[in-house]
């Protein structure tokens, strides 16, 4: 089985993020690194794929850049990718990501779509579902643990109260949580190799992709200052004001 | 992109030094730094108190990941350039001297004069399971009465039937106790010689050293050698001078100047952390102008030694670094590392002798550092030579 993993390359969550003036666009600077929480996914993948022998491919889209978040997923073990790169998806939505990444990863044949749930510096939370519509696929969420049969997938749905089981028939789309595997410690070996590894790389043209309609930003406001907590001091009756508080946020 | 000079430069990396690395070895740097941090960082100030190390365990994920032997072609070697090797010593001592002296010593001591002096058999036998970290070495040339002067060593080797005995002891050896091979420099009738000893040999023992206050998170040992027999093809067949010992010490010396930096980019972090924090007289410590100085010259040292030893790793990749230029990398890095872990010590206060910060704990280290792999004096000796033409060691 081939295994496809949508990822992203994002600026540096370490240095600080700034928007653009009027479109309140992410500012990309020419180095973006690999999402982080893609690494589950490049994991994943790789697992899935290691008994049976299958490829990995991650698909990526974004402005034009390094390319290093990509070699970095190239690094983990992935055997080859696309990238999907071209100026004009500069400040692209949800919508806009899924239909391109639906376009590149329809050019190939796959098992299985793993991707994040959401990417670090987005948040939109959106994009896998959007793409399983899209390649009119199954989209099996948020999973904490992935398993593939004959033709199948299982996966552990995280929910408030615990996980669903949810199972469904092969190709399908699934969005894998932080922590569904460890991720790997890229190897020397796998960092000098992936550079011998093929880059495909892509604009909108070769695709025949569209934008969508788009989403604006209107208007940006700062999270609210985070205010000091409560300190409850024990003089011996602590857990009296312990257990109140947490019944009053009925959490007990 | 556009404005980005008009931002305050990166505490961290002041001149922007990781503008002058390849993203290849960006990537590398930092899986070793990614490593450090999650794995060795957490725990290593346990290890040295306790003068533990979980050597096996560390041998198998620096195996995994391709830190032994690194920059050494074939026979399961990751063959990354030198300055590589050397951006993972630098990140592996900023977790702590011992653990690169771990590898150093795997590498540069052991893996290296087999790699270079050996045969195609022992090269084959000793260095995919080396590379792996599925066999430890270590590298015995310093003895009780032979430290600087190593050609004075005792320890010899006489041939005998068709086999070689060797007796004499070698003192203050990493890795000694825990090592499944050493490497043994002994005189013999055909000048100084390098052994390849398995350490379960017959009349091999490695008694361990302790009370140790530097470098506790590394074993140090003794090895006493009474008629170790050892067939020929355990010889070395490459070389019979001090040349042997000496380029292997030549390829550790080279990574300890990027090492130090490691300990005091370390020491400088966590002092500047700790005065934006830490405050007195109703302010951050580091608002007293006393204590910025000490940040500066702690930041200026340190990127100064970062670009010192990119300098000589680029040397290297040419094949254009000489012995005295690595001489230059020690003596200056580790000396000027050395000062910064005792500044970085002075800004945490009482904090700063605790092993609850890594400052104490880097600066007794580099107390080893500064003299194992060649002494300050005697780093000073070679330039010196180099600069004068006239020999001060005797
Ligand atoms: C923790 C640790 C680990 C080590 N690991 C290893 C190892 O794995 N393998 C190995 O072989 N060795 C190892 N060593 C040994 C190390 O290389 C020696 O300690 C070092 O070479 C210095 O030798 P010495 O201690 O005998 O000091 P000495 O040579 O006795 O020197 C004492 C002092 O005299 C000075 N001095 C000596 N000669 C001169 C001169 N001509 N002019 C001016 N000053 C001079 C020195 O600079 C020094 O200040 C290790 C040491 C330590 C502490």
């Amino acid at each position: 089985m081939n295994v496809i993993v949508c990822v992203k390359q994002i600026p540096d969550p370490a240095t600080p993020y700034r928007l653009e003036e009027g479109t309140n666009w992410l500012i990309r600077p020419e180095e973006q690194i690999l999402d982080d929480t893609d690494r589950y996914g490049v994991e994943m993948g790789l697992q899935l794929v290691e008994p049976s022998g299958g490829t990995v491919t991650v698909v990526s889209m974004g402005p034009a850049g390094s390319g290093q978040g990509i070699r970095q997923a190239l690094a983990m073990g992935a055997d080859d990718a696309i990238l999907i790169e071209d100026t004009s998806l500069r400040g692209s939505d949800a919508l806009t990501t899924a239909r391109v990444l639906a376009a590149a990863v329809g050019r190939r044949e796959f098992g299985l779509v793993i991707a994040g749930t959401e990417s670090t510096d987005g948040y939109s939370g959106v994009v896998p579902q959007m793409l399983a519509e899209i390649l009119d696929v199954p989209a099996l969420t948020y999973a904490t643990k992935v398993e593939v049969d004959e033709g199948s997938v299982t996966i552990h749905r995280q929910t408030v109260a615990g996980y669903d089981v949810v199972t469904s028939s092969l190709p399908a789309v699934v969005s894998v949580t932080a922590g569904v595997v460890e991720p790997r410690y890229p190897t020397f070996k796998g960092i000098m190799d992936a550079k011998k590894k093929s880059i495909e790389t892509l604009s909108m043209g070769d695709l025949g992709a569209e934008r969508a309609p788009e989403q604006l930003v209107l208007s940006i406001v700062d999270a609210a200052e985070r205010t000091a907590g409560r300190k409850i001091e024990d003089d011996g009756d602590a857990h009296e004001a312990i257990v109140a508080l947490l019944a009053e946020r009925k959490v007990i | 992109m556009s404005d980005i000079s008009f931002e305050r430069p990166d505490p961290r990396d002041f001149l922007d030094i990781d503008s002058l690395l390849s993203e290849e070895e960006i990537m590398l740097r930092d899986a070793v730094r990614t490593y450090v941090r999650k794995e060795i960082v957490p725990n290593v100030g346990d290890w040295w108190e306790e003068g533990e190390l979980p050597s096996d365990a560390l041998a198998k994920a620096f195996g995994d990941i391709g830190l032994l032997g690194m920059h050494l072609e074939g026979y399961g070697c990751a063959g990354t350039s030198a300055t590589a090797y050397g951006l993972a010593c630098l990140e592996l001592e900023a977790g702590d001297s011992g653990i690169r002296s771990f590898v150093s010593v795997q590498g540069s001591l052991v893996m290296f004069p087999i790699w270079k002096f050996g045969s195609e058999e022992q090269k084959e036998t000793w260095l995919p399971r080396m590379a792996k970290g599925e066999v430890i070495g270590c590298f015995g040339l310093t003895e009780p009465d032979s430290g600087s002067d190593p050609a004075s060593m005792r320890t010899n080797a006489s041939r005998d039937g068709g086999d070689w005995l060797i007796n004499g002891t070698k003192m203050w050896i990493t890795n000694g106790s825990i090592a499944d091979v050493a490497v043994v420099w002994a005189r013999t009738d055909e000048g100084v010689r390098g052994f390849i000893v398995p350490t379960d040999t017959p009349g091999f023992s490695a008694p361990e050293i302790k009370k140790k206050a530097s470098l506790r998170a590394s074993v140090t040992s003794e090895l006493i050698l009474e008629d170790v027999r050892v067939p020929d093809d355990f010889v070395l067949p490459g070389v019979s001078s001090m040349r042997g010992p000496l380029s292997c010490l030549n390829e550790a010396r080279f990574g300890i100047a990027f090492g130090a930096i490691g300990a005091a980019r370390a020491c400088y972090e966590s002092a500047l952390d700790y005065s934006i924090e830490r405050h007195q007289f109703d302010r951050p410590i580091a608002s007293f102008q006393l204590t910025q100085k000490k940040l500066v010259e702690m930041m200026v040292a340190v990127q100064r030694g970062t670009l010192l030893a990119l300098h000589l790793g680029r040397r290297k990749d040419d094949g254009k670094l000489t012995p005295e230029q690595v001489s230059f990398g020690k003596f200056d890095n580790v000396r000027n590392a050395l000062e910064v872990a005792r500044t970085a010590r002075s800004i945490l206060g009482a904090n700063g002798i605790t092993l609850e910060y890594p400052v104490f704990r880097h600066m007794a280290n580099l107390e080893t550092v500064y003299t194992y792999e060649g002494t300050n004096e005697i780093h000073s000796l070679v330039m010196g030579q180099a600069i004068t033409g006239l020999n001060a060691f005797t």
